[in-house]
């Protein structure tokens, strides 16, 4: 099972060049709207046709520029869950889901497969139901049950969650995570959602203007993103430019502090990122002196925005997240970063 | 009584909005797909019919099939002559409505989600299944109206018609020459009747649009 992806599309303004290597399992590319996640999702699928490259679904060639190949999307066997999951209006449950039927041709052998994928999915008893009749979950449950039981050889999901209430997305979540585990195919989904991502995929690529930089296995580039757009999109909340100041240690000109680092520093570090989570008053390395700033509530988490106390003017405030119920009463007078959490970042042209 | 303009028009018409049904939803199918440019010059020459005087689009019609033209003359060869005969109005008819459909169906072809398309597509089913499945029945509002546009204007066409078909009574003859005809040789009465018979032919199509629509909501679909 792999699918090799080198494309280039050109749009104007904007320049799609995707190079990705998806082995098997769930692979997330995880990217802000806009990036091109879904236009490699698209390209992939057939829909949209890159200017060169070469797309490889388990040996079969989809897509080659120099070879002059580029398959229908009807036949490139390739599963497209859309983001309005794109059930036909005119049509019900049942009849939806006859369509991903469309190429079995023996009768008994497709009225099977309805039946147990109605089963499967909970949707027996709405299979007279119009989508329009369906709520966001069992839209979500129809259009998935259509793509699979036409059987893909890959399943790409492009923000399966986005039109979901968020009260329903983590229940979900669950739910189509223990399906594409018992379905076994490969599945390629998108999301600008860390969470979604991290909870869903063993593997991840991060998508930036086009471009697919920092690809691995989820856990490995959530704990070192390695560049600063990897930072951001995995969530990370202080980003500051440093400098190399000793084998294991830089300095925050902005913060006006030296850090200790975990790893090596290598010459082009760029900045530094610590998750707002990581922050200890208590902590006996790497600890500096810090002012109360602000806070921000949530419903079961607060933000603290300290300043250093030689930071300078106009960089932004250090973020501080801890439990609600952790809030100290008193704000502590410095916050330290044990040295295996300083993230050492470094410009996306080198990864 | 002669009902012969009666049958006339409402063969005129049916004609013509069958012939501007496929050419206008063929147009539309492929003008909404283009480049904006092209789309844009296409389109004013695909509209003008509309906006311009019928008399207008007589007059053209008169210098491509008058009998003295050379393709008037070329298709005389095989009989056919649109010039004073009643097959003429399918022409007038069809050329004048054609804008009707096109630009209706064009609206609803160019607001139809294209990712069920792309969605049939995936699931293996072909093109010409998406396209009578299911962006038709999704444009169907549009396509409805486009069509019951078409139809009255075809069954109302004057100017054109009278400058290519003329008024021979129970040859070329249609409703609406008709009451003209009747309305300048001062037969009053003549002319109320033909404006009630098409009074009643328009309300009747009316009415079953609007049936039509009441039992498409009902099947759910929307």
């Amino acid at each position: 099972m792999s699918l090799s992806v080198h494309i280039k599309k050109d749009f104007g303004g904007f320049r799609l060049s995707v190079d990705l290597e998806h082995e098997s399992g769930i692979t997330g590319l995880l990217g802000a709207s806009g990036c091109g996640k879904s236009l490699t999702l698209k390209s992939v699928a057939g829909i949209v046709t890159p200017d060169e490259g070469r797309i490889v679904l388990n040996g079969r060639v989809l897509f080659d520029s120099e070879q002059h190949i580029n398959l229908k999307p009807q036949v490139r066997n390739v599963g497209y869950l859309f983001q309005n999951y794109a059930l036909f209006p005119n049509m019900t449950v049942e009849k939806n889901i006859l369509c991903g039927l469309n190429r079995e041709k023996d009768k008994d052998v497709r009225k099977e497969k309805l039946e147990n994928v109605m089963k499967m999915m909970e949707l027996t008893k709405l299979r007279r139901s119009f989508p329009h009749q369906l709520s966001g979950g069992q839209q979500q449950r129809a259009a998935l049950a259509r793509i699979l039981v036409s059987g893909p050889e890959l399943l790409l999901l492009d923000e399966p969650f986005s039109a979901l209430d968020a009260y329903l997305r983590d229940s979900l979540q669950i739910q189509v995570k223990e399906l594409l585990e018992n379905y076994g195919r490969d599945v390629l989904l998108v999301s600008h959602s860390r969470d979604e991502v991290y909870h869903l995929c063993s593997k991840v690529a991060l998508i930036d203007n086009g471009k697919i930089f920092g690809a691995g296995r989820t856990k490995e580039i959530f704990a070192n993103p390695k560049t600063r757009i990897g930072a951001v999109l995995t969530g990370c909340k202080n980003i500051a430019a440093v400098r190399k100041t000793g084998e294991y240690e830089v300095e925050v000109p902005e913060w006006g502090i030296r850090l200790k680092t975990g790893r090596p520093v290598e010459d082009h570090v760029c900045a530094i990122g610590i998750r707002a989570h990581y922050f200890n008053p208590r902590a006996r390395e790497n600890v500096f002196p810090v002012v109360y700033a602000d806070r921000m509530e949530e419903p079961f988490e607060t933000t603290i925005l300290f300043r250093c106390a030689g930071q300078k003017e106009g960089s932004p405030s250090v973020w501080w997240r801890i439990p609600k119920d952790r809030v100290p009463d008193k704000m502590p007078e410095q916050l330290g970063i044990a040295p295996q959490n300083v993230l050492l970042l470094y410009p996306e042209d080198n990864n | 009584m002669d009902w012969y303009p009666l049958i006339n028009s409402l063969r005129i018409a049916a004609i013509s909005c069958a012939l501007v049904f496929f050419t206008g939803i063929f147009a539309a199918y492929y003008v909404a797909r283009l480049p904006r440019a092209v789309k844009g010059i296409l389109d004013v020459f695909l509209t003008l019919p509309m906006v311009l005087p019928p008399t207008v689009c007589g007059y053209f019609l008169l210098l491509i099939f008058g009998l003295k033209r050379p393709l008037g003359m070329l298709l005389s060869q095989w009989g056919i002559q649109f010039v004073m005969t009643w097959y003429g109005g399918i022409l007038t008819s069809a050329v004048v409505a054609f804008p009707l459909m096109y630009r209706t169906a064009r609206g609803a072809f160019e607001s139809f989600d294209a990712t069920l398309a792309y969605a049939g597509q995936t699931l293996g089913l072909s093109n010409t299944y998406i396209f009578w499945n299911i962006r038709m029945p999704a444009c169907r509002q549009g396509i409805l109206a486009g069509t019951v546009l078409a139809f009255a204007r075809a069954l109302g066409e004057y100017g054109a018609t009278s400058m290519l078909i003329g008024y021979i009574p129970g040859k070329t003859a249609t409703i609406s020459t008709t009451v003209y005809q009747l309305w300048r040789t001062n037969d009053e009465a003549g002319a109320l009747f033909w404006v009630l018979v098409n009074m009643a032919i328009s309300t009747v199509v009316l009415l079953i649009v609007n049936m039509l629509e009441r039992r498409n909501g009902k099947a759910g679909a929307s």
